[in-house]
């Protein structure tokens, strides 16, 4: 093939990839994008539903407790604080292992994918704590103990979009670290290392800050405001 | 010159590398927290002005996060222009999503409270006492 023809008649006429880069990283970008639209749905038709209602539950009120607290906690905003920040340094141990991908590290990639997927276990077992405590205090879907801010009456789309949201972004998280592990046993196993590269990662971990990425979002809707 | 999965490989290298990971670490700390201290500000505060307004700069700084999260550690700003492109320009219709939406959901509460006396008396009732652990469910 003619290298110099390819190099300067531009980026579309073919031999090179005009975006620079890999088709399946590419192709992971625009599902990405077509999930947040998901995700974006999600919370608008709560966002409506929450602008369509006469009043609704005070977010500190509902969620005020943490593990071995008893009763009568009241520590708004602090168990999830902790899950936030689980998540935030489970993101950086991630870009940290695309780094050492980057230098071809294959003990490096292990011992950042091995922390990774550890965050994302911790997160999942706070979300399931938090479940089971709601359920326990009688919310579920279609069940609503909570009064509005108020004192009046609430409906039941208060839990509905929240164990609904929160479920949806469980999943994610929960596929997110299943395919971490699978990473990290193909890390372990050299395949990349015989690849002679590792953007298998670099797409795992686009995924996996994509549900860090919309953490950010349920926590601000949810818990914030 | 042709591309192949190494070279591609080697061209994502572009970027600040360790030093702009933990620059990235301390900005989204730092913002999570100022959220969080905005959070404990709006506990104590009734509903108004001074509420919305903290409420809008709260979504601004979850803006700011989104921004460096998919920025540096997804690394799309040191991406091809026209893969940015293609990836950002589509969510701008969450701009029209979002202000077409939280209006109709405004106007259904204002025209059910007015047209619809029940709805609204009904609204105003006292939660009854709920047992703790009981779903109505069940």
């Amino acid at each position: 093939m003619d290298t110099t023809a390819t190099t300067t008649t531009g980026l579309w006429k073919g031999g090179r990839s005009p975006f620079k880069v890999e088709y399946g990283k590419l192709m992971m970008w625009y599902f990405l994008m077509s999930d947040a639209f998901t995700f974006g749905a999600f919370l608008i038709a709560y966002g409506t539903t929450r602008f369509a209602t006469n009043g609704w539950p005070n977010p500190n009120e509902v969620f005020r407790s943490y593990p071995l607290a008893g009763e009568s906690a009241h520590a708004p905003l602090v168990f999830v604080s902790i899950m936030t920040f689980i998540l935030i340094v489970s993101s950086v141990t991630m870009v940290l292992a695309v780094h050492e991908g980057h230098n071809m590290n294959r003990k490096g990639v292990a011992k950042y994918m091995v922390l990774t997927i550890l965050g994302g276990l911790a997160f999942l077992s706070c979300q399931a704590w938090e479940w089971t405590h709601l359920y326990h205090e009688g919310a579920w879907w279609g069940s609503n103990p909570f009064p509005n801010a108020d004192g009046t009456i609430s409906t039941t789309n208060f839990t509905n979009f929240f164990f609904t949201i929160t479920g949806f972004h469980g999943f994610h998280v929960f596929s997110g670290v299943v395919i971490n592990i699978i990473m990290l046993i193909m890390v372990l196993k050299g395949v990349f290392d015989r690849r002679g590269h590792y953007l298998m990662i670099e797409k795992a971990g686009l995924y996996w800050h994509f549900v860090d990425l919309v953490w950010v979002f349920v926590f601000t809707c949810f818990y914030l405001i | 010159m042709d591309h192949t999965l190494e070279s591609l490989a080697a061209e994502q290298h572009a970027g600040g590398g360790v030093k702009e990971i933990w620059k990235v670490t301390i900005i989204l700390t730092v913002l999570t927290l100022v959220e969080l201290g905005f959070g404990f500000m709006m506990m104590g505060m009734d509903d108004g002005l001074g509420k919305h307004f903290i409420k809008g700069v709260i979504i601004i700084l979850m803006l700011a996060k989104a921004f460096y999260i998919v920025g540096y550690f997804m690394h799309l700003k040191h991406e091809v222009r026209n893969l940015i492109m293609t990836v950002v320009v589509p969510l701008f219709l969450f701009v029209w999503f979002i202000i077409a939406f939280l209006t109709d959901g405004n106007s259904f509460k204002d025209n059910k409270n007015k047209w619809d006396r029940n709805h609204k008396e009904r609204s105003k009732e006292p939660m009854p006492e709920h047992e703790e652990g009981t779903h109505s469910l069940e």
